[in-house]
């Protein structure tokens, strides 16, 4: 959007016509009492030169940067190649908008191709869409479609689904007709509770896990599967932790009738928390449920290969309120970043990266559980979030590590589950170095 | 394609046509509404055992073009819907009175078919929209 300045002369003139005195009067409509009756408090104009040191002094205030961070739960550090960035910010791609007229834009439908197609393989699922906001509102849609594909209004989660994600999905869904009910998890093996499982009956719609789940652990997909289809319910996976499909069988193999999740790893920046990216995958044979945009590929008479948008149809420029979700849109430019990342990285990079990530973990968790008095409460195997129990209250240890060391060693579990007071989230990247886990393990060993 | 209008059916004026058997009626849609729709790749279907009400949507056509709700001229509940649609909904443009048939229900109110149009008033009432 362009701004256009007025002269006062100008402003005058435009006055005249509409029949006002004074800017003032177009606001007359707004009560006295709420209206402002002061300049903003703003500084005066400033130099080039010294907007740039404001600026600076503002960037000098993020200290978390500059900390050694094994912060994870939901968000992300991971490297991202020079090649993300560069290409992302040409400007066919950096100032298009999912374009109202898709099939002129072939360039932007042919990356929707690719990123879709990558969805798909990566999740081991038939199709994928062009993206959501992110993986908790992912999640929530997959709740509304679950719920239009069985007609059924139950849905039953996993307590250790990120309890951000929970949230969401309650706010998304508060005005429906859903029910949601929650499965606690196994104290011994931090995954889902077995005994819980009875939760499961016909009037549920979709059984809903992730894994790695919020506690790292690695959730036995499979079986959880076969529990949800006994009841003719659909299976959802999620994860927050994208980097994990490197590594771990898809959920596509395990039995997932849709699969939904954060893509922020892609190369994504961490950025406060957004904007981030929503992938969503699912069965082909439930394609007309599924929400969002979804480009295709067709041919035309001469046999020349195009892109476009397809499945339109189900959208609501086209069906208005009887459209199968509100979201007809999709994060064009984080999709793209995510598409250049893994066709950057390779099937072999993602492994490797992983790989990484899980090696590091392994040694991580291996050296914290040496330490007296600290132990790792949770027997199942992590991908690399592992939770760690103090012999100390945990929010008083990463206080002391965040302000003494310059290291930010987790998060305190008692934010989300009361009764873990001494429980923390530790999360170890390939951007972790050894000797940083090897400064964590000594600094922690200090409260032993 | 056929411009006939097969004389044992009803009519609605939304396009969709009943054959009457005892209390049971088989509704699709006319070979006019096929047309008007164009290449039909999906119809939504309800379930066995939900109950309409007169003019209810029971469904959805979605042709290359568009999505159209599908109405019940008569009410009553699904006894029977036409799976063969799911593979192969072109038959709602090749057969709309026959293989392309959507749904089957057990009549609340048989007489309501009365009030419906019969092949000459269904023609008549075509001739009048164009």
């Amino acid at each position: 959007m362009r701004y256009i300045p007025n002269s006062p002369e100008e402003r005058v003139e435009m006055l005249e016509i509409v029949g006002l005195k004074s800017a003032d009067e177009l606001f007359r409509s707004i009560p006295a009492d709420v209206q402002l009756n002061r300049a903003l408090k703003i500084t005066e104009p400033l130099a080039e030169s010294e907007v740039i040191s404001a600026m600076e002094a503002f960037a000098d205030r993020n200290t978390a940067s500059k900390k050694t961070s094994f912060l994870g739960a939901g968000v992300y550090s991971h490297f991202s190649p020079t090649i993300v960035d560069y290409l992302i910010q040409r400007s066919e791609f950096f100032t298009s908008y999912t374009p109202y007229q898709p099939e002129i834009s072939q360039g932007t439908l042919q990356y929707i191709f690719e990123f879709q197609t990558l969805v798909a393989q990566l999740t081991g699922m038939e199709v994928a869409n062009a993206s959501m906001y992110d993986g908790s509102t992912s999640m929530a849609e997959a709740f509304l479609m679950a719920q239009r594909v069985t007609r059924r209004d139950k849905i039953v989660i996993a307590e250790t689904v990120h309890p951000e994600y929970l949230e969401v999905g309650k706010t998304y869904t508060q005005h429906g007709d859903l029910t949601i009910e929650t499965v606690h998890f196994d104290k011994e093996t931090g995954r889902v509770l077995d005994a819980e499982l009875n939760k499961l009956d016909d009037k549920t719609a979709a059984f809903v896990v992730q894994s790695p789940n919020f506690f790292g652990c690695v959730e036995d997909l499979t079986i959880l599967a076969e529990k949800a289809h006994a009841v003719g319910a659909l299976f959802i996976v999620v994860f927050t932790e994208a980097i994990s499909l490197g590594l771990l069988k898809t959920p596509g193999e395990c039995g997932a009738d849709i699969v939904v999740g954060e893509g922020q790893s892609f190369g994504i920046p961490m950025s406060y928390g957004g904007p981030h990216l929503g992938l969503f995958a699912c069965k082909e044979k439930y394609v007309r449920n599924m929400p969002g945009r979804l480009a295709g590929i067709a041919y035309d008479k001469n046999g020349n290969r195009g892109f476009v948008l397809t499945l339109a149809t189900r959208e609501q420029h086209i069906r208005r309120e009887k459209a199968t979700s509100n979201i007809c849109t999709n994060q064009g430019l984080i999709a793209l970043a995510a598409t250049i990342y893994m066709e950057a990285m390779g099937k072999k990079g993602l492994q490797e990266v992983a790989m990484q990530n899980a090696q590091k973990t392994a040694y991580a968790k291996k050296k914290i559980a040496e330490i007296e008095g600290f132990e790792l409460p949770f027997s199942s195997p992590t991908f690399n979030e592992f939770v760690v129990r103090a012999p100390k209250n945990a929010s008083e240890i990463l206080e002391s590590l965040r302000k003494g060391k310059n290291t930010i060693g987790g998060l305190a579990l008692s934010k989300y589950y009361s009764e873990n007071d001494n429980d923390f989230l530790v999360c170890v990247t390939e951007t972790n170095t050894k000797a940083q886990i090897d400064n964590l393990v000594e600094n922690l060993s200090e409260f032993s | 394609m056929s411009n006939t209008i097969p004389e044992n059916l009803r009519y609605s004026k939304d396009h969709e046509w009943v054959l009457v058997e005892g209390d049971l009626a088989t509704i699709g849609i006319t070979d006019y509404a096929q047309h008007a729709l164009g290449d039909v790749v999906y119809v939504d279907m309800p379930r066995v055992g939900d109950a309409f009400g007169t003019h209810e949507a029971f469904g959805s056509v979605e042709s290359v073009k568009a999505v159209s709700e599908v109405f019940t001229p008569i009410a009553g509940e699904i006894t029977e819907v036409n799976d063969g649609l799911n593979d192969d909904a072109e038959k709602v443009n090749s057969d709309p009175y026959g293989t392309g048939w959507f749904i089957k229900l057990k009549m609340e109110n048989p007489l309501e078919t009365d009030a419906m149009l019969s092949s000459e008033e269904y023609e008549e009432y075509l001739s009048n929209q164009s």
